[in-house]
């Protein structure tokens, strides 16, 4: 059956399914052009809008395929299953998305890729359910099957990874936040591995051994928790791109099963997407991504800092701290997790005004790790009406410490030791800090002494030019604003 | 390279689908790696919630799969849920991406 009938018959003859791949293929460009326009704040939305509506093209084609494929007697019938899928799906997925706040984005971003890892998987076995049921499965090509295998290996590692994921950051009880880690761990994850890859080598060579593919299934969901248990809560920027990464491998591995571009172009984007954010959050914080995935590091282990405190902390009052913010010339903002959990962005925002009002310059610094996912920081700042202009990355922020009267900062910790620099025993030894110890004065605001995710004690909180303000941080931002006026 | 894995008859060598599937992997890569390292950090989250939209493409599969002449059979089944899944995805992904990029341009009407 063909569409168009080109006046030359030597010419191609469009089919039905050339059609439909390019209408594809047109979807594709939409993701591309969309994902460009992200690169400037100004066309961010359009593009993001683009690219949804390349998603409706995509699916709109696909449905119009399926119905010209369609048997008559079985069309009814399984059609209104796809309706009601795609209804609770919609609905489901805009009631997630309207009632997350700004300071669950990270959990929310995990959890979503989770559902596209588990719906590869599914994908992948579906399709191989459906082949056999069919008696096709031995006139399936040796790639299809392996492709089968790994878009259901991928994806179960995905779904339970990011499932754990959004646990950790959630705060969600059954799952400690510190990484979880026992002997033989590592071996069960290599055997799982390498035994769930074997498998899918075999099934190649064996079509029709399908207990082979559940097999491959449950590894791959107990591989998934495995590997994201034993990673601690700072981590989490670099599991969340690595699984954003991988459950767009998954769709392309899922587009290889059905020989459809769509899928194979726009997973390999995401893949790459994913790959460059792991690699911009690993170097973030100095360390390799098999260092991340295995090292564990916050387990509490005996490996803390051989410095230990130096001398006594000095505390502040948010009246004393006030007078002297008040009398700076230059502010510098460090906004860490504390800031996020504290849900502190908007007394921080008032805050700042307070100062400007004074001729006070003020400036945010955000270091890439700095939240639970790469930028979060900046999405709450930007939640909070800050104006971008003012958000500077850790290499444009460094250099001006020397000259920033106060450096306040807010429920960050690791990001700030300056142990990075010079103590080859610490363990967050040659990660790129924010030099705030070379602001004139420092503030910290924190709840408490209690180390941060690295497990070790913060040099900067016993320096001489440190004042700590224990509390929370909205209600210490709120005084301070407080202070500011009355003075 | 073995003889008998190569085609050299030229009446049926065209490229296997497989093959084209490959190319079209590798150069889409190289595609994302270009644009997407020319995002700046203000908007990684974002991006990263739009990626995870898109990789919601899985969509299509599940579509694909979930339609069966024999309905009944299990790949109905696994299909249908993987449509409500991957449907979560991408509608969540986007509206969510869209929720915080509303929050970075509308400082752009109120400070301009």
């Amino acid at each position: 059956m063909s569409f168009f009938t080109s006046p030359i018959n030597t010419l191609a003859v469009l089919s039905q399914n050339d059609v439909v791949n390019l209408i594809y293929l047109a979807a594709a460009v939409f993701f591309i052009y969309g994902l460009k326009l992200l690169t400037s704040v100004k066309t961010a939305r359009r593009g993001n809008l683009i690219s949804a509506i390349g998603m409706l093209i995509a699916a709109v084609v696909t449905l119009f395929q399926i119905n010209n494929n369609a048997g008559e007697t079985s069309f009814f019938i399984s059609f209104t299953w796809i309706a009601v899928a795609l209804i609770i799906g919609a609905i489901v997925g805009s009631t997630l998305a309207i009632k997350v706040p700004m300071t669950g984005m990270p959990q929310m971003v995990a959890l979503l890729n989770g559902f596209g890892g588990i719906a590869s998987l599914l994908v992948a076995c579906g399709e191989y359910a459906r082949n056999y049921n069919n008696n096709l499965i031995l006139d399936e090509p040796w790639n299809a099957i392996l492709a089968i295998g790994l878009a259901t290996l991928i994806g179960g590692v995905t779904f339970t990874g990011s499932l754990i994921a959004f646990a950790k950051l959630q705060g969600l009880k059954i799952i400690p936040d510190k990484p979880v880690q026992f002997i033989g761990q590592k071996a069960i994850i290599g055997i799982l591995l390498i035994g769930s890859l074997f498998l899918a080598f075999y099934i190649t060579a064996n079509h029709e051994a399908w207990s082979s593919l559940i097999i491959i299934a449950i590894a791959s969901l107990i591989l998934g928790i495995l590997l994201v248990i034993g990673i601690g809560g700072a981590d989490m920027p670099v599991v969340v791109s690595l699984l954003n990464s991988y459950s767009g491998i998954a769709a392309a591995m899922a587009g290889f099963v059905l020989n459809n571009s769509a899928l194979i172009i726009t997973g390999s984007l995401v893949g790459a997407s994913g790959i460059i954010l792991t690699n911009i959050m690993c170097k973030a914080m100095n360390r390799s991504l098999l260092n991340v995935l295995f090292g564990g590091v916050g387990g509490g282990s005996s490996k803390s800092s051989g410095a230990g405190p130096q001398g006594e902390a000095r505390e502040f009052t948010p009246e004393d701290a006030a007078i002297v913010l008040d009398a700076a010339s230059q502010v510098i903002i460090v906004p860490g997790y504390g800031m996020a959990v504290a849900q502190a962005q908007h007394a921080v925002k008032e805050f700042t005004e307070e100062l400007a009002k004074r001729n006070i310059t003020v400036k945010y610094a955000i270091h890439p790790v700095a939240g639970r996912m790469p930028g979060h920081m900046n999405v709450l700042l930007a939640e909070a009406g800050v104006p971008y202009e003012q958000l500077a990355d850790l290499d444009q922020i460094n250099p001006e410490f020397e000259q920033t009267d106060v450096a306040l900062v807010i429920g960050a910790n690791d990001v700030t030791n300056p142990a990075a620099r010079h103590d080859t025993g610490s363990p967050i030894y040659g990660m790129p800090i924010l030099d705030v110890d070379k602001a004139r004065t420092v503030f910290v605001i924190k709840r408490s002494m209690n180390p941060g995710f690295a497990g070790i004690q913060n040099e900067l909180y016993f320096m001489e030019n440190t004042g700590m303000i224990f509390g929370d941080a909205k209600k210490i931002i709120m005084s301070l604003t407080e202070e500011l006026i009355e003075s | 390279m073995p003889t008998f894995l190569i085609n050299t008859d030229p009446a049926t060598n065209v490229i296997d689908p497989f093959v084209v599937s490959i190319i079209i992997f590798v150069l889409a890569i190289f595609i994302g790696f270009e644009i997407i390292t020319k995002v700046p950090s203000t908007l990684h989250t974002p991006l990263m919630s739009g990626s995870n939209a898109i990789s919601g493409i899985t969509l299509v599969g599940a579509l694909l799969c979930s339609f069966s002449d024999s309905f009944g059979s299990l790949g109905v089944f696994l299909g249908t849920l993987a449509v409500i899944f991957a449907t979560i995805n991408v509608v969540g992904g986007y509206m969510v991406t869209d929720r915080m990029l509303k929050m970075f341009s509308k400082k752009e009407g109120g400070d301009k």
